[in-house]
């Protein structure tokens, strides 16, 4: 067994800033199980009053797109200026948008 | 001290030395975020400390703070259960020791949220939350541990059966808590014991561990009986102000 095999899996971590925002990903922890993921991730992202809740996934879970596609993937997006919203008139006073 | 005043001290006291034994393992503990974790607890701790300490004084009234009861005192002073003055070990001794105490002390706490003397009622209040938390922790550590590997299990095992001798002790009551049962402030100890029993009993099945075998209890800490471990754990926290009286940062 190798030494890299020995170690606890990577689990990324999620955090609630406060109700009504959804969760962002603020890092990782090490841990061997999703109860101590929880708990790690608790006492390193959250020690100052940073969120009211969290979640957490295992790393290997995570698909991510390929570096080498993002060519195809996402610059034929740059010319299509009318697919943002900036044609409406937003009200004062509004956050989160 | 009066009765009352010395009833703070050792609820400070108990805090106080398991949190200096906790942060021992800053920067030792077996993974980074077992560091924070163990680090944490030392900090509520700690933060509770101040809290019954400062009261100590208070109620004492010749002018000593939580700092002062901290870092003036000797060893004989000091009136904190033995438990806690016991030495880190290795990580299942550590685990050992805070799973007897967390969940002694959030039955304690929550108990003492009745507390007639509205301070230490506040206090316990906002100590609780803390103490749950430790609780939930420790006893997922004594679960891993026990029903771990070969190894881990029998560190698990002989970590307890260390510690074993010191609970007892929790529940003791003497002339203190009596005085302050009395006066509506205090906590009734040993009817919290049925609860603890019941609570180390299911964590220690789900580890698939039994009961270490009843030992002889050692008492004393809260009259000043200490360990031969206490002494060097002060030589340790109190160095600063021993070596620099009244320095401040």
């Amino acid at each position: 067994m190798s030494d890299a095999s020995k170690e606890w899996p990577l689990w990324e971590v999620f955090v609630r800033g406060k109700g009504g925002l959804s969760h962002r990903h603020v890092g990782s922890v090490h841990a061997a199980d999703a109860k101590m993921a929880i708990e790690h991730a608790r006492d390193t992202y959250t020690r100052r009053m940073e969120g009211v809740s969290l979640w957490v996934l295992p790393s290997a879970q995570i698909t991510s797109s390929d570096p080498g596609d993002a060519a195809a993937l996402f610059e034929p997006a740059e010319d299509k200026v009318y697919r943002h919203p900036t044609f409406y008139k937003i009200p004062d006073g509004i956050t989160h948008i | 001290m009066d009765a009352i005043a010395t009833y703070a001290l050792r609820l400070g006291d108990d805090s106080l030395i398991l949190g200096q034994r906790l942060g021992e393992w800053c920067g030792h503990a077996p993974a980074l975020e077992v560091d924070l974790s163990l680090a944490n607890v030392a900090l509520d701790q700690i933060g509770q400390a101040t809290h019954f300490l400062n009261l100590a004084g208070a109620l004492e009234g010749e002018g000593r703070d939580g700092d002062k009861l901290a870092f003036h005192r000797d060893v004989m002073d000091f009136t904190n259960c033995l438990l806690v003055e016991q030495p880190n070990g290795d990580f299942a001794q550590t685990i050992a020791r805070l799973f007897l105490f967390a969940h002694y002390q959030e039955l304690l706490f929550t108990a003492l949220t009745a507390s007639k003397d509205a301070r230490l009622a506040a206090i316990a209040a906002k100590a609780v939350k803390e103490t749950a938390y430790h609780a939930t922790l420790v006893s997922d550590w004594v679960v891993r541990l026990g029903d771990g590997t070969e190894e881990s299990r029998a560190r698990m095992i002989a970590g307890l059966d260390w510690m074993w001798r010191f609970v007892d002790e929790l529940f003791v009551m003497d002339e203190v808590d009596a005085a302050a049962i009395e006066a509506g402030v205090g906590v009734d100890k040993s009817a919290l014991r049925g609860a603890w029993d019941q609570r180390i009993d299911a964590v220690l099945a789900d580890a698939t561990l039994e009961r270490p075998a009843a030992r002889r209890p050692v008492l004393g800490g809260r009259s000043g009986r200490h360990s031969e471990h206490l002494g060097h754990l002060l030589s340790e926290m109190q160095f600063l102000q021993r070596a620099y009286p009244g320095a401040t940062w």
